[in-house]
């Protein structure tokens, strides 16, 4: 690792002001630091937010389930309250890479990074949550933008995601047999405002399958997903898996997920 | 340089490092426990696996300064009065390891594990141990000694 400076912050507004052009805030450190050790990225300062515990937690109110972004995804797999809510976004937490990557990777880190095979968000455009910074709140669909890209500013810090609570939900990855990073992942949500079907991990980024979408609004059962074919091009290619066999595993994962829904 | 105190094994240590210290070379070279292995060194293999607060960490995937007020507990902390930890010994007793080098991690693994699923199946074992490689036993003898363990801790 190239060396860089070090702070800890205890409160959001101190680490927005510590944060300049080439440093880079630090979450759970579970992509970060391997790519910093791989000197595949350098930083003038690291800005860790392990210290603010406004970032931490776990929230329920009547209609939405409210995740700090320094949540550890340990702490969403394991919550009660998530699992009674939405039980879907406690397995798929539960899902992520190992246990000790779970014991420190939080949802904050993850979806700033966007990677394009994370989990996390299928589950957030799946469910249509919005993302809250500390400049503003967006949908899940304007803050993921493109292949590790969002619409974060330099000085912008995700504070929390929150999340409608639905009617129903499900979600089922076909991982990566030695990263578990999704080679595709589904997550198929039935809502008071339609029914949303989120695609991890096929292509360069996170999107809804609308044809999908349609057919479970009239009939929420595998069955009526069968025959919706996702087209090839645009997806990812590489040396996990064609993009064919990608379009392949979106029905696939997408009826498991139907039938996983509860 | 930034000032770190953890608790590591019982024990308060207090030290100045770079940053951009690991977690894994502070224990290894600063403090001489050299029980923790680094394996892979890119967040893989599981066999730099040490407890922070008593969660299972990769310490190679951390940095000393992360650590700073926490307790740490290194293999070197299991064994209480001479004896072995219940896990070690039942490495031991079911041949779990052949060359050992993915040992230290993989029991710092099981222990959290037991302590989450304390009455875990052979299925249960084999995913949460999903985070650890073993390039010689075939996991086999791995399992046995946690499903072995998890019994005699009183699961």
């Amino acid at each position: 690792m190239y060396s860089f400076d070090y702070e800890r912050p205890s409160g959001v507004n101190e680490a927005v002001s510590a944060i300049g052009e080439d440093d880079k805030f630090l979450a759970g450190g579970q992509t970060l630091l391997p790519t910093l050790k791989l000197r595949l990225a350098q930083a003038g300062k690291l800005v860790d937010l392990g210290g603010i515990a406004e970032l931490k937690g776990i929230s329920v109110s009547g209609s939405e389930v409210s995740i700090g972004a320094m949540t550890r995804h340990v702490d969403v797999a394991n919550s009660a309250d998530v699992k009674s809510a939405i039980p879907a976004l406690s397995y798929l937490a539960s899902h992520i890479g190992d246990a000790q990557v779970r014991n420190r990777g939080t949802i904050g880190g993850s979806i700033s990074n966007n990677d394009p095979a994370a989990d996390y968000p299928a589950a957030l455009v799946g469910l249509g949550a919005t993302v809250h910074t500390n400049k503003r709140s967006l949908s899940a669909e304007d803050f993921f933008v493109d292949l590790f890209e969002t619409a974060l500013e330099e000085d912008e810090l995700v504070t929390k995601v929150t999340f409608p609570i639905p009617e129903k939900a499900g979600y089922a990855k076909f991982p990566n047999p030695a990263s578990r990073y999704a080679l595709t992942g589904v997550f198929v949500a039935k809502t008071a405002q339609g029914v949303r079907v989120a695609v991890t991990g096929a292509g360069p980024c996170v999107f809804r399958q609308t044809d999908m979408e349609a057919a479970l609004s009239s009939n929420f059962s595998a069955d009526a997903l069968s025959g919706i074919k996702t087209e090839a091009s645009g997806l990812s290619a590489d040396i996990h898996a064609s993009a064919d066999y990608r379009a392949n595993l979106i029905s696939v994962m997408a009826a498991r997920a139907v039938k996983a829904a509860s | 340089m930034t000032t770190v105190n953890m608790t590591v094994n019982g024990k308060k240590v207090s030290a100045d490092v770079a940053p951009n210290t690991l977690l894994v070379q502070f224990i290894r070279e600063n403090l001489r426990l050299t029980g923790t292995h680094v394996g892979c060194d890119t967040s893989q293999c599981g066999a730099c696996t040490v407890h922070v607060d008593g969660d299972s960490v990769k310490s190679c995937t951390m940095l000393a300064v992360q650590a700073d007020g926490a307790e740490v507990t290194t293999i070197e902390g299991l064994a209480k009065n001479g004896e072995l930890h219940p896990m070690q010994a039942a490495f031991k007793e079911n041949h779990g390891l052949q060359c050992g080098f993915c040992t230290p991690g993989m029991i710092m693994s099981a222990v959290d594990l037991v302590k989450r699923n304390p009455n875990p199946s052979e299925e249960t074992i084999r995913t949460e141990l999903e985070g650890n490689i073993c390039r010689c036993t075939g996991y086999h003898n791995i399992v046995k000694s946690v499903k072995a363990a998890a019994e005699n801790m009183g699961g």
